[in-house]
């Protein structure tokens, strides 16, 4: 072991400035939309460590419940795990449009993966609208910092919530649950730097309803491909007519 | 195939351990799994490459197609409301954002006024 010098100091100290980072809006809305999970869970019949372990290391609210539904339905262990990867394949793409912001060739590979592992609409909205701002060199451990200290969290809180809570009325949980879908719309379009990511995020609103109808258990999964890839083509269309690729912002 | 799908399910073992498997094999592994296949996958990618500039749009497709389900289709307590109140408030919502140099937070706090509002008034 080394005494910690100033570099590994100053990455203590980013880590600790993301982890002040859970008292913000997509902390504090992810953890009002858990306080949820935890009853859910315990009405569901699952005890108290394999609903902390599940929420830690899934850690995909959609993912966490096509599995825990999974389990009460009586699906065999095989059906279960294909049904949660089929849910969890939109983690593909977000963990590619993702590395590139922490990526940095001083810091070993495993971190990267490491932070991986915390890729999820929160976090991922999080890293999409601070890092940009930041120097690439802090970046990594101010992301940890907050990952890491919102996994705490919301375990220590879903813990609890399922061994205290009385089920709230419907109009709390509602409004609580509600907080999810405005606060995720009104991140992701404050997030948006190239222009086809905002293009692709009202496609995505539109499409998303209408494979919902059309083609429910692979809704999600067909939105994004096409209403990504429409957004791709009209911005590069549009870069044609003006003279230019759609590379550029 | 059908030998597959006759695994064991989440109650058919009883063993203090198999409820913890199960999380590990149906839960960690399936997620984890595109997790780290997407950082192999980024390789060297540079951030405004055509290629992950079409897959930022695909995610963020992906992501807003999950915000109007969860507005649409919602489950528990939410699904009781009529999916105009929902639509509007979040509309109000999105509107009070733009109007506030995107304040997030007012933003979710216009959009919950709305809701919160328009149920009591509608006792649904």
């Amino acid at each position: 072991m080394s005494f910690p010098d100033a570099s590994e100091q100053s990455d203590a100290v980013w880590f600790l400035r993301g982890a002040c980072k859970i008292v913000s809006a997509p902390a504090l809305i992810l953890m009002a939309t858990l306080v949820g999970y935890g009853g859910l869970a315990r009405e569901a019949g699952l005890a108290l460590g394999e609903t902390l372990l599940g929420l830690a290391l899934v850690w995909a609210l959609p993912s966490l419940l096509v599995m825990v539904s999974g389990m009460l339905s009586g699906a065999s262990l095989v059906a279960c795990m294909l049904a949660v990867t089929l849910s969890a394949v939109r983690l593909l793409p977000m963990t590619m449009a993702f590395v590139p912001l922490v990526r940095n060739p001083d810091r070993p590979k495993w971190q990267l993966y490491f932070a991986a592992h915390f890729v999820a609409v929160t976090a991922w909205v999080f890293a999409m609208t601070r890092l940009p701002d930041m120097p690439r060199a802090v970046r990594l451990p101010y992301f940890l910092g907050f990952a890491t200290t919102l996994v705490t969290a919301c375990v220590v809180l879903v813990a609890i919530a399922y061994v205290s809570l009385a089920a709230f009325p419907p109009i709390v949980s509602g409004a609580l649950f509600f907080m999810t879908p405005v606060y995720f719309m009104t991140a992701l379009w404050a997030a948006g730097r190239h222009s086809a990511d905002r293009l692709a995020m009202v496609f995505g609103l539109v499409l998303g309803p209408v494979f919902h109808i059309l083609e429910p258990q692979f809704d999600v999964l067909w939105a994004g491909l096409a209403g990504g890839s429409l957004a791709y083509a009209g911005v590069w269309l549009r870069g044609v007519l003006a003279g230019k690729g759609a590379g550029g912002s | 195939m059908s030998a597959l799908f006759s695994t064991p399910g989440y109650s058919l073992i009883d063993a203090w351990w198999w409820p913890y498997a199960f999380v590990l094999l149906a839960g960690f592994l399936p997620t984890d799994i595109w997790r780290m296949l997407g950082v192999m996958l980024a390789g060297n990618l540079q951030e405004e490459s055509p290629v992950l500039v079409w897959v930022r749009a695909v995610a963020t497709a992906l992501v807003a197609a999950v915000i109007a389900k969860l507005i649409l289709f919602p489950t528990g307590a939410l699904a009781g409301t009529p999916a105009a109140l929902r639509l509007a408030a979040a509309a109000i919502g999105f509107a009070v954002f733009k109007a506030t140099r995107e304040g997030v937070g007012y933003g979710v706090l216009a959009a919950e006024t709305v809701l919160i509002g328009g149920w009591l008034a509608y006792g649904v």
